[in-house]
């Protein structure tokens, strides 16, 4: 049996498991924390920050951090959601997201948090780099206009498929993914099954002839915000 | 009488899109005008200012200077200045030039394009027509401004209760499903 430890998060007592992180044990609570980089199926990357939380009043990232016995956390407050708004509206400026007509519109984590933090518009001034667009293999497209280098498609392919498709190059503000290949998409062994075809947040990775499939009002984050439903498992 | 607050409106390097989701308020048109006049506006056609303004909708950025002109001619005039669309917001589809340099636009667009018939290859540079600026810019990279409605185009409700709740001086707070990007 696993040694439980108990903690709070915004005052409310959770039991959870040693060896859990914070986000881990209040999902398993029904506390939603909001995230982007984070994915349970995979090794935490701890790069986007929107995790922020304060524990014991230190900032800390919830994916990566694990609970210890006794320790405050405190998570929905203004200060944190100010904190996670300006990290999302640079992640917009920094790319170019052309929601109007992304295909992953509406099914989008870092569009989903922008709505459930009730960001209107970014208010820095945009960038509008020029990325690239790789639409060489048959099944799957890859846009870099709207990647947040999460590098959830880098752990998948990895750590899953056991291919290592994915890797990032270049540093600071020119570091991006690339493919491990030749030249281009088609030359790795991608194939639509694969995991890290799968887990990317935001429309960067696409598989072909599946887009706008689900009509508007039906998707994922038309009506209820991301996380209900880590909320709705809350007793 | 009561005068009643002006509100005016504008488009910029946009569709029309935004203003035709301000007329799909449908028949709450009739109570929008019960709550204010209309001054500068393509929906009146009054093409200048007659006065201060409570409110001033922006659609679309700037591609060109006179974009920046009308913007600038808005902040002056109007109390609240609100970017309605994705387009005042962000720059949305006339922005995907900006990251190609102008001088290649204008020529795919005058000279090089596929469907273009103009032997004289001349690029328009009549001194009557508005220079286009080295990029389109999103509205609050030029002026100020005050609050923000997303969409493409933003739907008629997020309009109808941003207005009402600006001209009744009650605090903008928008339900989870109006707020969209697309
Ligand atoms: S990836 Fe998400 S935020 Fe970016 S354009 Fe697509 S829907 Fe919008
Ligand atoms: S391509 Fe997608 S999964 Fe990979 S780093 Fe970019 S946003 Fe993350
Ligand atoms: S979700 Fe924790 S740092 Fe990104």
């Amino acid at each position: 049996m696993s040694e439980q430890i108990t903690f709070t998060i915004d005052g409310i007592e959770i039991k959870g498991k040693a060896g859990q992180t914070i986000i881990e044990a209040a999902d398993e609570a029904g506390i939603y924390i909001p995230r982007l980089c984070y994915h349970p199926e995979l090794a935490p990357h701890g790069s986007c920050r929107v995790c922020t939380v304060l524990v014991n009043g230190k900032p800390q990232s919830a994916c990566t951090q694990p609970i210890a016995e006794g320790i405050t956390v405190e998570n929905n407050t203004k200060e944190l959601d100010e904190h996670r708004r300006n990290l999302i509206d640079m992640l917009f400026i920094e790319g170019n997201h052309f929601c109007m007509f992304c295909e992953k519109s509406g099914n989008c984590e870092l569009q989903a948090v922008a709505y459930r933090l009730g960001i209107l518009a970014p208010k820095y001034p945009y960038f509008f780099p020029k990325k690239d667009v790789d639409s060489t293999h048959p099944d799957i497209f890859l846009d870099l206009n709207r990647c947040i280098l999460c590098g959830r498609c880098v752990s998948a392919s990895r750590d899953i498929d056991g291919k290592g498709v994915f890797e990032f190059v270049g540093r600071s503000i020119e570091k991006k993914i690339a493919v491990n290949a030749e030249a281009s998409l088609k030359d790795t062994n991608l194939k639509q099954a694969d995991k890290a075809a799968d887990v990317c947040p935001v429309g960067t990775i696409n598989k072909k002839r599946t887009a706008f499939a689900i009509p508007i009002g039906k998707r994922l984050y038309d009506s209820k915000p991301i996380g209900s439903d880590i909320e709705s498992r809350r007793k | 009488m009561m005068t009643k607050p002006k509100v005016a409106t504008a488009s910029l390097a946009g569709c029309f899109g935004c203003h035709m989701s301000l007329l799909d308020i449908d028949e709450r048109i009739l109570k929008l005008i019960e709550l204010v006049d209309f001054d500068k506006s393509p929906i009146d056609d009054i093409k200048e200012f007659t006065g201060r303004c409570a409110i001033g909708l922006i659609e679309g950025g700037c591609a060109n200077e006179d974009n920046v002109h009308v913007l600038q001619e808005f902040r002056k005039h109007c109390d609240i200045l609100i970017a309605v669309g994705d387009c005042a917001i962000m720059g949305d589809i006339p922005a995907m030039r900006n990251n190609i340099p102008l001088k290649e636009c204008l020529e795919e667009a005058y000279l090089n394009g596929p469907t273009v018939y103009n032997p004289e290859k001349i690029i328009p540079n009549d001194k009557e027509l508005p220079l286009c600026l080295n990029r389109v810019y999103p509205c609050h990279e030029v002026v100020k401004i005050d609050y923000s409605l997303p969409g493409c185009p933003p739907n008629a409700d997020i309009i109808w209760q941003a207005l009402v709740a600006l001209l009744t001086g009650k605090p903008l707070e928008l339900p989870y499903e109006l707020i969209k990007y697309d």
